[in-house]
């Protein structure tokens, strides 16, 4: 154990100095007559920490390897001269080690006297919080006076007249930089240990901390000496928590003051699902700190979870219940009784009136399993039918459809940490660095011990070329021809006879295979046909087939630019069957791994958010599994699937389809073809929105209901590798109920005999009717933290890898991957490629991250073009451009980068006046209706301003959000 | 003083700098005295190029330049003086020949004439301690200072 836990108190993890040795071999050394047993190259401080001694520190942390600088850590060993460092000493069989000594007390003495006499602290002056690590190890060593005073060169004191510059005859003050909106750097406390520095490259791997100059004039910097916000700096935050001084240290910290309580919880961002300590202060979180036990992060953050939970507290949180009886009329505030009444009235009257099957329900890849398993139970339950539907649709759908038709499981295969073990990476349509940042630091560490990596990605991303990253091979293709690519990519592999026939023979339907080769093997897969199509080089392909097939463990990640297409589907199938053929699978550091976008994706496709599956993807047709829940809920459940959510607005514009419940989910912004979600919402009579914030979608609601943040519930998220995390309370739910609440009190306003309290008894319905989840409970989660499904009786703790002893269906199914060339294909009115992604500080449809520090680094969708393109259309640097395709047209403003290549342009979607939605078309993948975001056929040219959607979208946004008695619209 | 390069200028000779050291084994220090060599000084644009192209953070090239005083930020005098501040110098008397040296070319260390014609800098030994007091003059090195010397250097740099 290496966790204080108390419910009520400050969460303190033990920082052991120096990372684990992984070593088998042990040794026993004595620290202060304790007897310890360690692993072997463990350094004498960690030891002694095991042991229970903590030696003072100030250069060392256990999230870095040691760095022998600060001279405070020394120790004696019997029979050696001198006083080692203990962090960079390892420790030796039978080692008799001191670490307190009337030598060694006068030396760290000495050490932090020279130390405070060039420090604010040194001037008696509390610079800081006076909670720092330097303060720690000042009381640690009792230090009780500076014969050194404070006069002469200094860092501390600004001197008027001087510049600062380079050379013994100036002087060395530096301003504070306060431009990074969550932390300050000041560097008069700096004590130049480099923890920052080593922080930011070998955890973050970004490299842009630095000390610059030399002897006195040493100091840390960013990238050249400028300002934070403007420097290299992703401000993931590794450096503010490694830092020992408060020279870097929280901006909320500072204001507000040291936390006093904290509560170990899980990300509500993107599907890595990182756990932190959510640090509290009366009723206000005031710092997030990654948590070193959490298995997804291991202690690191990004800039989204570490800092932007800002928008939990914004003005623009709606914590009323709102009715209104038309879109146009203003908004009522209202008691929660009264919301829920009149929308389970409203649900019953539509139903009576047009049937049962006129409503449906939406589930939120946002909220807990718990929420989501909730509202399938009140769709299917309540309302009778199998409307729902999940917004994992428009991103993932095609994975679990793909991966569970070749593989057998709708999941990733690994957990992170197997990224440790890969040789060679094939990324695919993922963005790690911007999209799940703290897994790309994962896997830069890799790349930076030698691993390679193959990047098929129309863009240029971070993980093609950045500092100490180069891809061996980036295979920039044309979008939308992913499923040729990937089967070029097979058929070298296939004619050259590159794959792992043992492994196929053993573990995958060799007839099925058979024909996978026949087809493969045609020669319009040849490397030449396909680099004709992708707009690739032949011979680059031929390369990174061979490097993926025998370069070692080949692991492929994958995202968003795979699935979103209308051959999202197949793509997938494509990259199990390059799994599949290469033996990559069933082990550590290969695998197939898709990175969920959302923190729940995985987890509300596991409840059974979708039309036709139960949770833990059980068709709804098959009678045993309908029978468990028809016995557990006391009513008759459709065997028929229910419809998706574009069938849903289909059906509301043709006059069938009357009402919804949406929660936490913004369907108007981030589904495709915006006007058709727009008139299909127009055309329901009553919608019920779910959500934290008057979304775009509220704007065609009749009831709101206030959501609760991922801070005020109980409850568990799924990342991207299976994991089930807790979510834990930690403050009191500010619109009076956490959603799952909300959704059990609108099923007892329909009438259902619904009693939970408190999600575990939510958990607990879920393991006893899922196979999967069988041994999931609370308690376990409390337990190990965490844990990865399957969880049952064969997997106790949990299932890290998957298809270990052979492939969960039974044989690997081999499936054709015929190429079937997009319809959006560009033509002479609409020349261009669009495609969409995600950017680092920004997240999703951008309802929280907006309402955050994060826009400093992006306030707005920018529409990345090749020069050459711009040239033509002579378009500048950030002027504004218009953006059509045949579905309609938006205008955003240019930002010129070979990024991307010529013929394709690229854009975000974070920001609703882009409305970049408004031109992605309503093409999807054909198994599962994932839209096609990834393709768009365009045309762009230079305007003057919004066009006259976004202007009409903009008057309608004013008029939809009135509340009574506000005087100005929520947003 | 030297005109400075505009800085597309400066980019493109030293990505040729570049590509004559890239493939020696860590060949940032070299680079940076050929880009030294080029200007006169290491400009700030020469370093985004060269984090760009050896694949660095422009942070990490900034350290190491930084580190090393020889590179110099901005564009020294036509001539260098590197007048040595160490010990051995000290002791046989550099303190007097450094004042003298100052007093002459009418600047401080770190400071560069206004005629352009000498920039004056300390060193922290040179290596001649056996002929001390010494200095460097362009890379040539001089050892025994005296006042006929310390003239001798004057009217060289003034010429």
């Amino acid at each position: 154990m290496n966790v204080k836990a108390d419910i009520s108190s400050l969460v303190t993890e033990i920082d052991y100095g120096t990372p684990e040795s992984k070593a088998e071999k042990t040794v026993t050394l004595t620290v202060d007559g304790r007897s310890i047993t360690v692993p072997e190259g463990t350094s004498i401080m960690r030891a002694s920490m095991e042991a229970g001694v903590e030696i003072p520190k100030l250069c060392a942390t256990d999230m870095l390897d040691s760095f022998g600088s600060c001279r405070v850590c020394l120790v004696e060993i019997e029979g050696r001269n001198g006083t080692p460092a203990s962090c960079t000493t390892p420790v030796g069989e039978g080692m008799v080690v001191h670490t307190t000594s009337d030598r060694l007390d006068a030396i760290r003495k000495g050490v932090m006297e020279l130390y405070v006499s060039d420090h604010p602290t040194g001037f008696g002056e509390k610079a800081g919080t006076g909670a720092s690590e330097f303060d720690h190890v000042a009381k640690m060593v009792g230090l009780s006076e500076n014969r050194y005073g404070v006069e002469g060169r200094n860092h501390v004191k600004p001197e008027d007249g001087v510049a600062p510059g380079h050379g013994s005859l100036t002087i060395d003050y530096m301003v504070r930089d306060d431009s990074n909106p969550y932390f300050s750097y000041d560097p008069a406390q700096c004590i130049v240990c480099s923890r920052c520095v080593r922080a930011c490259e070998d955890v973050q791997g970004t490299f842009a901390l630095t000390i610059e100059g030399r002897g006195f004039e040493s100091r840390m910097v960013a990238s050249m000496n400028e300002a934070f916000v403007e420097s290299e700096c992703v401000s993931c935050g590794a450096c503010v928590q490694a830092c020992p001084t408060d020279a870097l240290r929280e901006k909320a910290v500072l204001e507000k003051g040291m936390p006093e309580r904290s509560v170990v919880t899980t990300c509500a961002y993107c599907g890595v699902g990182c756990n932190f300590k959510a640090e509290v202060k009366g009723d206000e979180v005031v710092r997030m700190m990654p948590y070193k036990a959490g298995k997804a992060n291991h202690g690191h953050s990004c800039v989204k979870g570490r800092f932007a939970y800002g928008y939990a507290t914004h003005k623009d949180r709606i914590l009323s219940p709102m009715v209104r009886e038309k879109i146009t009329d203003p908004w009522r505030e209202v008691t929660w009784e009264e919301a829920l009444a009149h929308a389970a009235g409203e649900f019953r009257r539509i139903q009576y009136q047009y049937g049962r099957a006129s409503i449906g329900g939406i589930t939120s890849s946002r909220c807990t399993d718990e929420e989501t398993y909730l509202v399938q139970k009140l769709v299917r339950q309540g309302f009778g039918n199998n409307n729902v539907d999940t917004c994992a649709r428009v991103c993932h759908s095609p994975t679990g459809y793909g991966l569970n038709t070749t593989l057998g499981t709708s999941a990733g295969t690994q957990d992170f940490d197997s990224v440790e073990e890969a040789d060679v990476m094939l990324l695919i349509g993922a963005n790690p660095t911007d999209a799940h940042p703290v897994f790309a630091s994962r896997m830069k560490k890799r790349l930076r011990e030698g691993a390679k990596i193959i990047v098929i990605d129309p863009r240029r991303i971070d993980l093609v070329k950045s500092p100490h990253v180069k891809a061996v091979h980036h295979l920039p293709i044309k979008p939308g021809t992913n499923v040729a690519i990937l089967t070029g990519l097979a058929h070298v592999i296939v004619t050259e006879k590159l794959y792992n026939e043992t492994y196929i023979r053993e573990r995958c339907d060799w007839d099925a295979f058979e024909d996978w080769c026949e087809f493969v093997s045609d020669a319009r897969y040849n490397p030449e046909e396909t680099a004709r199509i992708c707009g690739v080089d032949a011979e680059t392909i031929r390369e990174a087939a061979r490097l993926y097939a025998t370069g070692g463990n080949g692991a492929i990640y994958y995202g968003l630019g795979v699935t979103e297409h209308s051959q999202g589907s197949t793509a997938v199938m494509g990259l199990a069957n390059l799994a599949m053929a290469t033996g990559n699978l069933g082990r550590n550091g290969v695998g197939v791994n898709p990175l969920r976008g959302q923190n729940n994706v995985q987890g509300s496709c596991d409840m059974g958010s979708f039309p036709h599956e139960f949770p833990g993807y059980r068709h709804i047709a098959i009678d045993s599994v309908r029978q468990i829940y028809e016995d557990l809920w006391g009513v008759t459940l459709d065997k028929e699937p229910g419809l998706r959510i574009n069938n849903m607005l289909d059906a509301a514009t043709d006059g069938s389809f009357k009402g919804i419940y949406i929660q936490g989910e913004d369907i108007l912004q981030s589904d495709p073809d915006s006007k058709h979600v727009a008139a299909g919402l127009a055309a329901m009579e009553c919608v019920v929105v779910h959500d934290l914030f008057l979304n775009e979608t509220a704007r065609y609601a009749h009831v709101f209901l206030p959501g609760s943040t991922f801070l005020e519930k109980d409850g568990t998220f799924i990342n991207a590798e299976r994991r089930i995390n807790l979510v834990r309370k930690v403050i009191e739910p500010k619109a009076r109920y956490a959603d799952w609440e909300a959704t059990q009190e609108l099923a007892r306003a329909l009438g259902l005999d619904w009693n939970y309290t408190h999600p575990s008894e939510i958990m607990d319905e879920i393991a006893a009717t899922t196979p999967t989840f069988a041994g999931v409970s609370f308690d376990l989660l409390e337990r190990e933290g965490s844990v990865q499904w399957p969880c049952n009786e064969k997997a106790p703790l949990g299932t890290p890898i998957m298809h270990i002893n052979g492939i969960v269906r039974g044989k690997g199914n081999f499936v054709r991957t015929e190429y079937v060339a997009t319809e959006e294909r560009s033509g002479p009115r609409f020349p261009l490629l669009l495609t969409t992604g995600r950017i680092l500080t920004q997240y999703n449809v951008g309802a929280q991250t907006r309402r955050t520090g994060n826009s400093v680094w992006h306030p707005e969708d920018r529409l990345e073009i090749h020069p050459h393109d711009a040239e033509d259309r002579g378009i500048h640097d950030g002027q504004w451009v218009r953006l059509a395709s045949r579905s309609g047209e938006t205008t955003l403003r240019a930002l010129i980068t070979d990024r991307v290549a010529v013929g394709v342009v690229y854009t975000t979607f974070h920001h609703p006046d882009t409305q970049a939605n408004v031109v992605t078309t309503e093409a999807t993948d054909w198994a599962t209706n994932c839209p096609e975001y990834k393709v768009t056929a365009v045309q762009v040219g230079p305007s003057n301003g919004p066009t006259e959607w976004q202007r009409d979208y903009e008057d309608l946004s004013k008029k939809t959000r009135r509340i009574k008695g506000h005087l100005e619209a929520a947003e | 003083m030297a005109v400075q390069p505009a800085s597309t200028e400066i980019a493109t000779r030293t990505a040729s700098i570049i590509q004559e050291f890239k493939a020696l084994e860590g060949p940032l220090l070299p680079i940076l005295h050929g880009v030294q060599g080029e200007f006169g000084y290491v400009p700030q644009e020469a370093l985004r190029v060269i984090a760009d192209e050896l694949n660095l953070s422009r942070a990490e090239v900034h350290g190491v330049a930084s580190f090393y005083h020889d590179y110099r930020k901005e564009p020294g005098g036509r001539h260098v003086l590197k007048v040595c501040q160490a010990e051995a110098c000290q002791s046989m008397g550099s303190d007097a020949t450094t004042a003298r040296i100052k007093q002459l070319l009418g600047i401080d260390f770190h400071e560069t004439a206004k005629d352009g014609s000498v920039t004056l800098e300390p060193v922290y030994c040179l290596g001649l301690c056996a002929c001390s007091p010494s200095a460097m003059l362009d890379g040539e090195v001089i050892g025994r200072l005296d006042n006929e010397k310390i003239d001798e250097i004057v009217e060289a740099v003034r010429s």
